[in-house]
């Protein structure tokens, strides 16, 4: 159990960012595995096993989250703030929001360990929706199908929380990084 | 051709292609219109360059090799191994 508990609570708790949610997960992961054990016919091993029970789980919190009423507030505040970003008519870049040079080596490390630190609290300010398809896609690369089915979007959703994601991320990541290094 | 015209101007529309193509979703035609409207527009091209460093940014946060990882609560982690011990014991003497 001990080789496994660590990996899995540092994947859970790098997704829903709630230490002690993250540990009821593992916890629920290992009781479900000693329910279906029968099952578990070595075709995987046991992590990879573990893993995908936890998954499911995770997924199951995303889909808990997104429907929340506080949380479709959430959204809907957050698609209000962007709607600024463009111009209404021809859709150019608004002046106060256009992207701007951040004035560093992009490709230096450490620039990139303090981007990444900066990053970390504006993925933390995502509504609980975008944060899911984002991380879904672009860390876990799970096919937009199946995206779409587990948390019940169509395909046209899909793609503009996507766009939307990205948006709000850069748009909070230049506004934290010239405030803090300038 | 209007429409053309229209994503050429259009940088909202721009920057949905620049998603889309990072994820390998692009049509010919939008591949072609996100050329255009790139080769006039270096605001554009800053978040295309900005756009690609975040994603790359957010799988070196998320992929953290476990050693490095965060490590669960021991007085957690004892009392599950104890509840998994019970557990495995209880389906033994089942069967």
């Amino acid at each position: 159990m001990k080789n496994y508990a660590d990996i899995l609570y540092s994947y859970a708790v790098t997704r829903i960012s709630d230490e002690e949610q993250a540990r009821d997960l593992v916890q629920e992961t290992f009781l479900a595995a000693l329910e279906r054990v029968d099952k578990f016919e070595g075709r995987s091993s046991e992590g990879t096993w573990l893993m995908a029970i936890l998954k499911n789980k995770v997924i199951d919190v995303y889909r808990r989250n997104a429907a929340g009423l506080r949380k479709r507030t959430e959204t809907l505040k957050a698609e209000e703030e962007q709607q600024d970003f463009f111009d209404h008519l021809d859709g150019h870049w608004n002046a106060a929001y256009r992207p701007g040079e951040l004035g560093v080596d992009q490709q230096d490390p450490l620039v990139q360990k303090e981007l990444g630190r900066v990053l970390q609290a504006c993925l933390g300010k995502l509504p609980a929706l975008w944060l899911s398809v984002f991380t879904m896609k672009h860390v876990d690369d799970d096919p937009s199908e199946i995206i779409c089915r587990e948390l019940k979007l169509t395909p046209s959703n899909f793609w503009v929380i996507i766009h939307r994601a990205k948006l709000n991320l850069r748009a909070c990541l230049q506004k934290n990084w010239l405030h803090e290094y300038e | 051709m209007n429409k053309l015209k229209g994503i050429i101007y259009n940088c909202r529309q721009a920057t949905f292609l620049i998603e889309k193509k990072q994820l390998g979703s692009l049509t010919l035609r939008e591949k072609l219109e996100l050329r255009i409207h790139l080769t006039g527009c270096s605001v554009c091209r800053v978040f295309q360059r900005q756009s690609i460093l975040i994603n790359r940014l957010v799988r070196g946060l998320f992929h953290i090799p476990p050693a490095a990882g965060a490590k669960l609560d021991p007085t957690f982690s004892n009392k599950l191994q104890a509840r998994i011990d019970e557990e495995l014991k209880k389906n033994k003497d089942f069967l």
